[in-house]
C-alpha cells in the first residue's frame, strides 16, 4: 500500500477554467487547495462564452458540475476578489501575501435581490464586457459562484452608493465597513492559471476597431450571441441593432503578425467557425465570409470545419485582411484583402465584421515574485520555472478549453508531488 | 439507527409573505405528525442554523429544510451524520408563482410532503467498504506511459508498466529530435526519452514488464487482478489503469494515389524520421542524397476516403524534418505542399523560421497525383499559390501520414464474441444467420483486445468516433466509460510529443485520484463524494439483463444464468440500472424506486371536479434543475399545476413512476434532461438516450390505457436556455389542459 501520505497545500492563482480544474482535481486527489480569483466569481473567460466548439454545448453545464464539486469539497478554499500581492520561496515552502478586496456583502446574502432597487448608481456590466449596466450592487450573472451580491467601489464609495440598500437588506448581509484584508499563507506548490485577455484591437492599423461601430472582436461576439448577454442572444449590429445580413470574420487580427503578436492563438479559427454557426442558426440567408491564412482545426475538430464548409452561403477567402473601411451613412463595412489563391484583390461589403483577435497571456499580473518567473517572448510562462512554479492552461500556451482541462489536470499532479510526503 | 425527523420552514426571501405558513406547518404537524417543526425568518442565518444544530445535538438525524434551492447555502444546511432534505420553496415556488394564491399554497404543501417522505424514507448513505490497492498500472511504455508512470510514482503510488515491445520508449525512442516546444521554439529540440527510460528503470516504485501483453484484467477499481502473457510473471493486483497504448501510422499502402508503392523514393514521414535518426537522408532507390524533397501534407488525412480528421502534428513534423534536412544538407531543397499549415500557439515560431529558410518552400496545394518520370518523381497539384495546375519534380517524396489510435472497441469486440458463441452453439434460426454475418463482418477484431477486461460489456474501453476512447472531451477529458481506467496520449487524441506527455500526467492524476476517492468509499466524477451505491435485491431478479446492458460504465457482470454481479467500485451512482430494472430491485439508500415513487404519491391530486390538473416533472438534477433555479432567480413564472422531482439522470427514471403517476390521477408527465446523440451533454453519457428508448414502452402503455401520447413528453434542454424552461412547462401544461383531465382520476 502506498499513496496514503499527506498531499500538501496548493495555491492556484486564477479561477478560470484552468484554475478551477487544477483546484478540483488536486483537491479530489487529497490536497488542500486555495483558489484565488480576482473577479467576484469563478469562471473567468469561459463563463462569458456562449457555446463551446465543437459540441455547441453551453459552458454553464460543465461549470455547474465543477461548482458543485467546489462547494461540496471542504478541501478547497475559494477566495474571490483576491489577488496575490507577493510571493517567495520554492517547492515545499512558498510564502504568499494574498489581498482580499472587500465585497461589501457577506455570507448572509441570500441572493434575494431586494437591495437592488434601493441603489440608483449604475456601473458598466463587466460580465457583458461593458455592454449594458448593472446597479453598483449586483449579481455578476445568474449562475455566479459564490452566489452572492457584490458592490463595485469603482463607481463610488459604497457607503454612499449603497447606504439605502444596506438598510433595506433584511438579512444584514451588506457590510459597508468591510475593508481589504491581507493574509499571509504558506504553500507547497503554486499553479499560475492566470489565463488570457483579448488584445486592445484599436492598435491594429486599418481594421477599424474602435472607429467603426460594426467592427467587433470575437469575445464581444460571444456575448452578443449568448442568451444571457446584452441582446438576449440576438446577433445584431451595434450601430442600429439590426441583424446583419452579411458578416465577415477576419482571422489572425493582430496575430501571426510581426507588427503585433507573432504567435498563433490556436483557437480563433474554431471560434470563428463556431460563430459562423451562431449566425447561420439565426439567419439562414446571411452571407458569411471568413478571411484566413490557414484554417487550424486540429484533431477531430476537423469534422466541424468539414461541416461548416458545406454551408453554401459561407465563403472562405485565403488572404490576410489589409484594410476595412466604413460607409458612415449606412454603417456598412468594406473588407479588403488579397485572395492569394486567385491573386485577385477582394473588396467585400458586409454589414458587420468580427475580428478574430487572439489570446494575450496575463503572466503574473501585478504579483511581485521573488526570483521572478520566466516568460517567453510572447509573455507565456515557460514550462520549466527557476522557482519551481507551475503554469496551467493559457498562462502557458494559447489553447482551447478541452486542452486547458487536460493540462490543468496534469499540472495538478505535478503540484501534488511538491507536497507529497 | 432510528429516524428522528424535524422540519424547518423558512419565512425569508419572500416565502413567509407569499405563503400561508400555518397551513404549511399543518402539513408537517397534522398530516405527518412531525413533532419538531420550526418556522424561522432566516434559516440560513446564524440563528437559524443554530436552531437546527441544537435539534441535531438532541438527536435529530433527518432534517427537512423548506427554504431555498439545495444549490444555495449547501454548507449551511449540512450536518455530520444527518440526512438533509431540501424543499425548494423559494426558486420553485414563491419566486415563480403568484403570491398568496391557493394554488401556490397547494404547490408548497406538496413539495413539503415530498420532502417529508424523503426525509422519512431515505437513509444516510454509508461509505462502500472495499479494499483498495494503490498501484497504478500503465499500459504502454512510450512517452505518455512513462510520464504517467513517473508522475504516479512521484505522487507516492506503486506503478506497473506493461510494454509489448522488448524495450521501453515507444516512437520517441526512434526519433532524433522533436518539435520545438520550449522557447524560442525555432529549432528541432532534443528528446528526453532516454532520460525518462532511465528514470523509470531507476525508480523502485515502478515495476516494468516488457515484451508482455495482457491476458486478463479481472475485478474493479482498487482490485484489478492482472494476468500477463508472454513473460511468465505471476498474476498481480493493481488499483487503476492508464491506457497509453499510443498510435500507429495510417497505412500508406492505401495511398497509391499519392505514389506510395510506385517508387521506393515515396516514403512516409515515419520512414523519414528513421533516416533522420540514422543521420543520413537518402533516396531509398539508389542511396543518393536527394536534391529536392516534396512533403505532401495530409496524406490520407482530412480526407473522407481515408482519415477524415486531422492528426494535428504532421505539419509541424514536416517543418521539423525540413529544417533538419536543411541543416544536414544545405543544398537540398524542401517543398511543403499543404492544405493549411497547422502550427498553433508558439509553434508558429518554428513555421516562421522555416519560411525564412530560402531552401524551404511552402505552397497550398491539392495534390492530385504522384508519378514516376525519368529518374525523378512528378507531383501534380491544383489550386496552388504558384498557379492553377502545377507539376513539381522531386527526387524524394515524403507522405505526411496521420495517426491512428491503438485502441480496441470493447463493445464491438463483445458483439463479435457473442456472435461467435451463437455460431458455435449452432442452433438453427434467424439468429444463427445474423450471427454468421456478424462474425464475418467483425472478423478483423480477432485478437484485437488490449486490456482484456472481464467485463460483460466487452474487454476494452468503448470507443467513439474514429476509435478514440473517451467521453466528455471538452469539460472532463479523461472520463472514460470505464471507471478507474483512463486513456492518455495518442490513443485518446492525436497529439504531439509534449502534449502526449502532459496528457500522461493528467491521466495519472485521475488514476491516483480514483484510488484516493474509492478508498474513502465515495463515487468518482461526476458524483464525487457521493457515498450511496446501488443495492441489488437479487432474490427477486428475473435475469432480464437490462441493468447489465444499460449501465454506461460496465459495472455489472452476470453469471451463467444472467443474474447481475455488480462490481461496485466501477459504479458512478447515476442510477441508470435502477431506472432500467422492471422488478425495481435496485436501490440506493437515499434514492430508490420506492422513495421517489412515494414522494410522487405524496402529492395531493385534486379530484376531477376541482378542474385543477396535476403534472409531474422529472428533472435531471445536473442541468435541468439548475436551469429551473436560474429561471426562478429571474422570477419567471411557470405553470402552477406541475410538481417537480429531481432525478440523478433521466436514465435513472424508472417507468413505474410514470405509470403510477398516471394511474394515481396525474394528468401528464414531463421529463427534462440533457442532450443525447453524438454531441450528447448527458453527464452519464447515455442516460437521456436510454430514457428516450424506454419512453417508447411508456407510449405503448399509454395506448393500452387509451391515454393520449402527449401526456408523457421528454424535453432536452441545455442549461444556457434556462429562460425557455418555464415556457416549455407552460406549453406542456396548456397542451394537457386542452386534452383534458386524466380519465383515471379518482379510480
Amino acid at each position: 500500500m502506498s499513496g496514503n501520505g499527506k498531499r500538501g497545500d496548493i495555491l492556484v492563482i486564477g479561477g478560470g477554467i484552468s484554475g478551477i480544474t487544477a483546484a478540483i482535481e488536486a483537491a479530489e486527489a487529497g490536497a488542500n487547495v486555495t483558489l484565488v480569483e480576482k473577479e467576484p466569481f469563478l469562471g473567468g473567460r469561459v463563463a462569458r462564452m456562449n457555446l463551446y466548439f465543437p459540441k455547441m454545448c453551453p459552458p454553464s453545464c460543465g461549470i455547474e458540475i465543477n461548482i458543485r464539486r467546489v462547494k461540496t469539497n471542504p478541501q478547497i478554499r475559494t477566495l474571490t476578489l483576491a489577488t496575490v500581492e507577493k510571493i517567495s520561496g520554492g517547492p515545499g515552502a512558498y510564502k504568499a501575501t494574498i489581498r482580499k478586496d472587500p465585497r461589501y456583502v457577506n455570507a448572509k446574502c441570500t441572493t434575494c435581490g431586494e437591495c437592488v432597487e434601493f441603489c440608483d448608481v449604475e456601473r458598466p456590466d463587466s460580465f457583458n464586457l461593458g455592454m449594458g449596466t448593472t446597479k453598483a450592487i449586483y449579481m455578476p450573472y445568474e449562475m455566479a459562484y459564490p452566489a452572492r451580491y457584490v458592490i463595485d467601489p469603482a463607481v463610488g464609495d459604497p457607503k454612499e452608493t449603497c447606504a439605502k440598500a444596506a438598510e433595506a437588506c433584511p438579512y444584514g448581509a451588506i457590510d459597508l465597513a468591510m475593508e481589504a484584508e491581507i493574509e499571509e499563507a504558506e504553500f507547497d506548490a503554486v499553479i499560475w492559471a492566470t489565463g488570457w485577455a483579448p488584445p486592445d484591437a484599436t492598435q491594429f492599423e486599418g481594421l477599424g476597431f474602435g472607429d467603426y461601430a460594426n467592427v467587433v472582436n470575437n469575445v464581444t461576439m460571444e456575448r452578443l450571441s449568448a442568451l444571457n448577454g446584452p441582446t438576449a442572444g440576438k446577433i445584431q449590429r451595434p450601430s442600429d441593432c439590426e441583424a446583419p445580413r452579411s458578416i465577415a470574420f477576419v482571422q489572425c487580427a493582430g496575430s501571426r503578425d510581426e507588427n503585433y503578436f507573432k504567435h498563433c492563438s490556436g483557437v480563433c479559427c474554431m471560434a470563428s467557425l463556431k460563430q459562423a454557426r451562431y449566425v447561420r442558426d439565426q439567419n439562414p440567408e446571411a452571407q458569411i465570409y471568413i478571411f484566413y491564412i490557414d484554417i487550424r482545426a486540429p484533431g477531430r475538430l476537423e469534422d466541424f470545419f468539414t461541416a461548416v464548409k458545406e454551408d453554401e452561403k459561407l465563403s472562405l477567402i485565403k488572404g490576410k485582411v489589409a484594410n476595412i473601411t466604413e460607409d458612415s451613412a449606412t454603417g456598412k463595412l468594406t473588407v479588403e484583402a488579397e485572395d492569394i489563391l486567385s491573386g485577385q484583390r477582394v473588396a467585400q461589403e458586409v454589414d458587420m465584421v468580427v475580428l478574430a483577435t487572439g489570446m494575450i497571456p496575463q503572466g503574473i499580473g501585478d504579483t511581485k515574485v521573488e526570483g521572478g518567473v520566466e516568460l517567453d517572448e510572447h509573455g507565456f510562462l515557460a514550462i520549466n520555472q527557476p522557482q519551481g512554479y507551475l503554469a496551467a492552461g493559457c498562462a502557458k500556451r494559447p489553447v482551447d478549453v478541452a486542452t486547458c482541462n487536460r493540462d490543468a489536470t496534469g499540472v495538478a499532479l505535478k503540484a501534488l508531488h511538491l507536497g507529497a510526503e | 439507527m432510528e429516524k428522528k425527523l424535524a422540519v424547518y420552514l423558512c419565512r425569508g426571501c419572500d416565502i413567509g409573505g407569499a405563503l400561508d405558513m400555518s397551513a404549511l406547518k399543518d402539513v408537517a404537524t397534522d398530516e405527518y405528525k412531525i413533532e419538531l417543526c420550526h418556522e424561522h425568518d432566516c434559516l440560513c442565518g446564524d440563528e437559524g442554523r443554530e436552531l437546527i444544530a441544537k435539534d441535531v445535538n438532541d438527536g435529530v438525524n433527518s432534517v427537512v429544510v423548506a427554504a431555498c434551492s439545495p444549490r444555495f447555502m449547501t454548507d449551511v444546511f449540512t450536518f455530520d451524520n444527518v440526512l438533509t432534505t431540501r424543499v425548494n420553496l423559494r426558486e420553485q415556488v414563491v419566486w415563480s408563482h403568484e403570491a398568496n394564491d391557493e394554488d401556490t399554497d397547494m404547490m408548497a404543501q406538496d413539495y413539503l410532503r415530498m420532502g417529508i417522505v424523503r426525509g422519512q424514507q431515505a437513509e444516510l448513505p454509508e461509505p462502500l467498504e472495499e479494499e483498495v490497492d494503490r498501484t497504478v498500472m500503465v499500459v504502454g511504455g512510450g512517452a505518455t506511459g512513462l510520464t504517467a508512470a513517473l508522475d504516479a510514482a512521484a505522487a507516492g503510488n506503486d506503478v506497473v508498466i506493461i510494454e509489448k515491445e522488448a524495450q521501453l520508449g515507444g516512437w520517441m525512442s526512434k526519433w532524433a529530435k522533436g518539435i520545438p516546444h520550449e522557447a524560442p521554439y525555432t529549432a528541432p529540440q532534443a528528446l528526453d526519452i532516454v532520460d525518462q527510460v532511465a528514470a523509470v528503470e531507476a525508480n523502485d516504485k515502478i515495476t516494468v514488464h516488457t515484451g508482455a501483453v495482457i491476458e486478463k484484467v479481472a475485478g474493479m477499481p482498487g482490485q484489478f487482478d492482472v494476468t500477463l502473457k508472454g513473460n511468465g510473471s505471476e498474476p498481480f493486483r493493481v488499483g487503476s489503469i492508464v491506457q497509453a497504448t499510443g498510435w500507429k501510422p495510417y497505412d500508406a499502402n492505401k495511398l497509391g494515389h499519392l505514389g506510395y508503392g510506385i517508387s521506393a523514393d515515396v516514403v512516409t514521414n515515419v520512414q523519414m524520421e528513421e533516416m533522420l535518426a540514422a543521420g543520413k537522408v537518402i533516396r531509398p532507390s539508389d542511396g543518393k542524397a536527394p536534391e529536392r524533397i516534396a512533403f505532401i501534407q495530409c496524406a490520407g488525412s482530412r480526407d473522407q476516403d481515408h482519415l477524415p480528421y486531422c492528426s494535428g502534428v504532421c505539419c509541424r513534423v514536416s517543418i521539423k524534418q525540413a529544417l533538419m534536412v536543411r541543416e544536414m544538407s544545405p543544398e537540398t531543397e524542401a517543398y511543403v505542399l499543404y492544405k493549411d499549415i497547422r502550427s498553433p500557439g508558439q509553434y508558429e515560431s518554428c513555421y516562421q523560421k522555416a519560411q525564412e529558410d530560402t531552401g524551404i518552400f511552402f505552397t497550398k496545394a491539392e495534390v492530385t497525383g504522384v508519378t514516376n518520370g525519368g529518374g525523378s518523381l512528378k507531383v501534380a497539384a491544383e489550386d496552388t499559390l504558384l498557379g492553377e495546375n502545377v507539376q513539381l519534380e522531386a527526387d524524394l517524396v515524403v507522405l505526411a501520414t496521420g495517426m491512428v489510435p491503438r485502441s480496441a472497441d470493447g463493445e464491438l469486440i463483445r458483439q463479435y464474441v457473442d456472435a461467435k458463441a451463437v455460431v458455435a452453439k449452432g442452433e438453427e434460426g434467424a439468429q444463427l444467420e445474423n450471427a454468421k454475418v456478424q462474425v464475418e463482418e467483425l472478423a478483423y477484431l480477432e485478437d484485437a483486445e488490449i486490456l482484456n477486461l472481464t467485463y460483460r460489456q466487452g474487454p476494452d474501453l468503448p470507443t467513439f468516433k474514429y476509435d478514440f476512447p473517451d467521453s466528455h472531451f471538452i469539460c472532463f477529458p479523461y472520463e472514460s466509460r470505464r471507471t478507474g481506467i483512463y486513456p492518455a496520449g495518442c490513443v485518446r487524441a492525436p497529439l504531439d510529443g509534449q502534449a502526449a506527455k502532459e496528457d500522461g500526467s493528467g491521466a495519472a492524476l485521475k488514476a491516483v485520484q480514483a484510488l484516493e476517492v474509492t478508498a474513502k468509499g465515495q463515487a468518482v466524477h461526476p458524483r464525487w463524494g457521493d457515498m450511496s451505491f446501488p443495492d441489488f435485491a437479487l432474490q427477486r431478479c428475473t435475469q432480464c439483463k437490462r441493468c447489465t446492458e444499460e449501465c454506461p460504465f460496465g459495472t455489472i457482470n452476470e453469471d451463467e444464468k444472467g443474474t447481475p454481479q455488480p462490481n461496485l467500485t466501477r459504479c458512478r451512482r447515476c442510477g441508470i440500472c435502477m431506472g432500467a430494472c422492471p422488478e425495481r430491485i435496485i436501490s440506493f439508500k437515499d434514492y430508490s424506486p420506492g422513495i421517489i415513487g412515494n414522494m410522487i404519491k405524496a402529492v395531493e391530486v385534486p379530484d376531477e371536479y376541482d378542474e385543477k390538473p396535476r403534472l409531474l416533472g422529472l428533472l435531471c438534477e445536473n442541468d435541468a434543475y439548475p436551469a429551473l433555479d436560474a429561471a426562478g432567480l429571474k422570477r419567471i413564472q411557470h405553470s402552477k399545476w406541475i410538481r417537480f422531482v429531481p432525478v440523478r439522470c433521466l436514465g435513472s427514471v424508472n417507468t413505474v413512476w410514470i405509470a403510477d403517476a398516471l394511474s394515481s390521477g396525474f394528468d401528464g408527465v414531463l421529463l427534462i434532461g440533457c442532450k443525447s446523440g453524438d454531441d450528447y451533454q448527458c453527464h452519464f453519457i447515455k442516460g437521456s438516450e436510454l430514457m428516450e428508448t424506454r419512453s417508447g414502452n411508456v407510449q405503448e402503455k399509454l395506448k393500452q390505457l387509451a391515454l393520449e401520447e402527449e401526456r408523457v413528453q421528454i424535453v432536452q434542454l441545455p442549461l444556457n436556455e434556462f429562460e425557455k424552461l418555464p415556457e416549455i412547462v407552460n406549453e406542456f401544461s396548456d397542451e394537457i389542459e386542452d386534452i383534458g383531465l386524466n380519465p383515471f382520476k379518482g379510480f
